[in-house]
């Protein structure tokens, strides 16, 4: 027998996802990566351009804004965009508020918010598989996410329509105006992304990393003061050091108190780490017991 | 030692399967605090004394509700030694379909029985069906032990019944592992328990982190679905022409000869290459991009082989499908076949036999096969497509039936394949000596 040196955990994830990248591209008419600038769309952009290098990506990319961004995710969103020279359709949940197709929440978080808009934006773009960032270790409600998830025309996920998806052999079949959601990271634990990401050596936003900022505490976390406000009575703005685990929209995304100022300092930390990213730092999936599941229903990833 | 290793569970309602993942996961210290909080908050809600553990794993509402597990979740752990992928599939009767996908990328299964109750039909059906999807090896968790007061006749006993039934269906016996463990308790899980003295086997985790796993078969002939062509047309890369794809099966080297297939074209792999610079040889499990001597027409559907070593290119088949639809399928039938990345119209053009699982016989010439039944069939492909035996690959011996018509995914199919079958059914083998090793059941792990 010829001895190989076997994938390791990391290149196993890698080459699946460069596997199921160029399912896409190969069954379907009008792929589009959803691409935030955060952590997760990164590692997908990057995967994505592994897939089919040295050809550039053959899909645009899409990005839902709430308007509530951190201003140097918008910077490295705009970067990244340019020095690969791909396409990026933003569709700003601003507009939708402006032209009455939405209305502000009483509590100003836009991330509820987000599904109209993208599903708007399928339907005007005619795209008919959706890349996400979304991975199984992060919700209850994920851990039973396919690969390829069927949405109807309405974006919606049924639970029992969903397909069961054997050996790698994908079935991405679908009528018209319906859409696959795509995960390739569906296998990947937040501990294999950063292990990835220092191995890889790619370039995250800096609030990802420790630093000094402004911050108010509710609800048990580290919100910071931005277009979408700032303390309320009873809350005070503190100078702390801290960093994102995730980016999302300001208003709800928190921030944890941290010194971990560079990669490998990350990785102690998140190793060692007692909270789920998403437990830690999203103010959306703590309403109730089923709340990412509804949400899911809802037509949001 | 591979670093991951890919399980399912499979079990009967009731057994205790999500209270032993989530002991699993909690004595991994896999579960973090706030999702622990959560599970306090919602065992307190509902009057228990102590935390709920399958409320980690038990995902969806309507599961919640009804205190059922009724699809597939994917856990995730790790310990120093390795990570783990866990596919937990629900032990519900109309879900077994779940436990055809669990089974279809796990390199060794879990299956749960109740100490109390013993080997019971579903032990079997669902032992038999693992066995059909290849999977190498098998642990039975005998739970609840601590409501036989850790009797290790008891265990001795359903130990026995097991491994008669396993080699019954193709397992050596080393392949084959009994565990007496309280999920509940944690008894044998993580721990050693105090309270089985009489057993000197390793505990669940122990074994997880120790058995080997089958490395993909690098000497097995070499094979590669196309899946995209990549042809950057840019000034750099002007006739740049790559073959995008995973190799399924055996390893390839630059100044290999192959053959296309079906077309029967064959060249030289000039190159290995990927993102990460030129590779000297490529083996399975590894996506990377051919680029071969001559400029022949290659497409997406297309299968590059070793030369001299080659799949049948057929548009004729036996197969034996489980069926995973409401609609049961009846002779005639119109469907699709996505085998590989090649997708082409077929017809079952005949029902040959149903197989009862639970006697490990046959029905001869049924009229329909229905939900969760496994068969065998003839197809008559509308073109010939490159294909390889179940047992030799689970990846290019594997394929989907489609519905044409609204596309969902009919079932699950093996090429060739056949049944576990014993000569007089089980009754006569239960006793122990009549079993008939089927060397199908041990094949290579899959992705």
């Amino acid at each position: 027998m010829t001895v190989t040196k076997t994938l390791d955990t990391l290149g196993r994830l890698e080459s699946e996802a460069i596997h199921i990248f160029r399912e896409v591209a190969g069954e379907f008419d009008r792929p589009v990566i959803l691409f935030s600038g955060g952590k997760d769309s990164t590692l997908l952009l990057h995967l994505a351009i592994k897939a089919f290098y040295p050809a550039p990506v053959p899909f645009p990319l899409l990005h839902v804004d709430t308007g509530h961004n951190f201003d140097e995710v918008i910077e490295f969103r705009d970067r990244v965009v340019a020095q690969h020279g791909l396409r990026l359709e933003v569709a700003k949940v601003q507009d939708w508020i402006d032209d009455g197709r939405l209305e502000e929440r009483p509590d100003g978080t836009r991330n509820p918010l987000q599904t109209v808009p993208l599903l708007d934006s399928i339907t005007a773009h005619k795209f008919d598989a959706v890349f996400g960032g979304g991975r199984r270790d992060e919700e209850r409600a994920r851990a039973k996410e396919r690969i390829f998830s069927l949405r109807t025309a309405f974006g919606q996920w049924d639970p029992k329509r969903q397909r069961p998806e054997l050996w790698n052999l994908y079935n991405g079949r679908h009528r018209a105006g319906e859409h696959v959601r795509v995960f390739p990271l569906s296998n990947w634990t937040e501990l294999d992304v950063w292990n990835y990401i220092e191995r890889e050596g790619i370039e995250l936003p800096d609030i990802y990393y420790s630093h000094e900022r402004e911050v108010f505490l509710r609800d048990g976390m580290w919100l910071a003061e931005g277009p979408w406000g700032t303390a309320r009575e009873g809350e005070t703005l503190l100078r702390k050091t801290v960093r994102y685990r995730t980016v999302g929209d300001g208003s709800c995304t928190g921030a944890v108190e941290s010194d971990a100022a560079d990669i490998h300092a990350v990785i102690a930390e998140v190793a060692a780490s007692r909270l789920t990213e998403r437990g830690a730092t999203r103010a959306d999936d703590r309403l109730s017991e089923a709340a990412m599941e509804d949400r899911k229903r809802e037509g949001y990833f | 030692m591979s670093d991951l290793l890919r399980l399912a569970t499979a079990g009967s309602v009731d057994d205790g399967k999500s209270t032993l993942v989530g002991r699993l996961l909690y004595d991994t210290k896999s579960v973090l605090a706030d999702t622990l909080d959560a599970v306090h908050r919602a065992s307190a809600d509902r009057g228990l004394a102590t935390p709920d553990l399958s409320l980690l794993v038990d995902g969806l509402r309507s599961e919640r509700e009804q205190g059922i597990t009724i699809d597939v979740a994917y856990r995730y752990f790790a310990t120093p030694k390795r990570s783990f992928v866990l596919a937990d599939t629900p032990g519900h009767v109309q879900y077994t379909r779940n436990t055809v996908t669990g089974a279809s990328t796990a390199q060794l299964a879990v299956l749960l029985v109740d100490a109390r109750k013993g080997v019971i039909e579903q032990t079997r059906r669902h032992a038999a069906v693992l066995a059909l999807l290849g999977v190498p090896r098998l642990v039975l968790a005998v739970n609840k032990i601590d409501l036989v007061d850790y009797d290790e006749v008891t265990f001795s006993r359903i130990a026995k019944e097991f491994t008669a039934h396993a080699t019954a269906l193709g397992y050596t016996e080393d392949a084959v592992v009994e565990i007496p463990v309280s999920a509940l308790a944690g008894d044998n899980v993580v721990d050693k328990s105090a309270n089985t003295p009489w057993y000197d086997g390793p505990t669940l985790l122990e074994h997880l982190e120790n058995v080997p796993v089958e490395p993909d078969p690098h000497d097995a002939p070499f094979r590669f679905p196309v899946q995209y062509v990549i042809r950057p047309r840019t000034a750099e890369h002007l006739d740049y022409r790559g073959y995008a794809g995973l190799v399924a099966a055996g390893t390839i080297k630059p100044g290999d000869e192959i053959v296309v297939l079906p077309s029967g074209r064959r060249s030289t792999v000039t190159k290995i290459d990927t993102a990460d610079g030129e590779l000297t040889e490529a083996a399975a499990g590894q996506s990377v991009t051919l680029l071969l001597a001559d400029d022949i027409d290659i497409s997406r559907g297309d299968l590059i082989s070793v030369a001299g070593n080659e799949p049948k290119v057929t548009d004729e088949l036996d197969a034996t499908l489980c069926w995973l639809a409401e609609k049961p399928l009846r002779p005639g039938a119109r469907v699709l076949v996505k085998h590989g990345t090649r997708t082409v119209q077929a017809m079952v053009t005949e029902l040959r036999d149903r197989f009862d699982e639970q006697k490990l016989s046959s029905v001869d010439s049924p009229s329909s096969l229905e939900l969760n039944e496994i068969g065998r069939v003839a197809l008559r492909l509308a073109e010939p497509v490159p294909l390889d035996d179940y047992s030799f690959s689970r990846r290019t011996g594997s394929f989907l039936v489609i519905d044409a018509s609204d596309g969902s995914t009919l079932a699950a199919g093996l090429v060739g394949a056949p049944l576990p079958l014993l000569e007089d059914g089980l009754e006569s083998c239960t006793g122990g000596s009549a079993a008939t090793p089927d060397a199908h059941a041990l094949v290579s792990p899959g992705p």
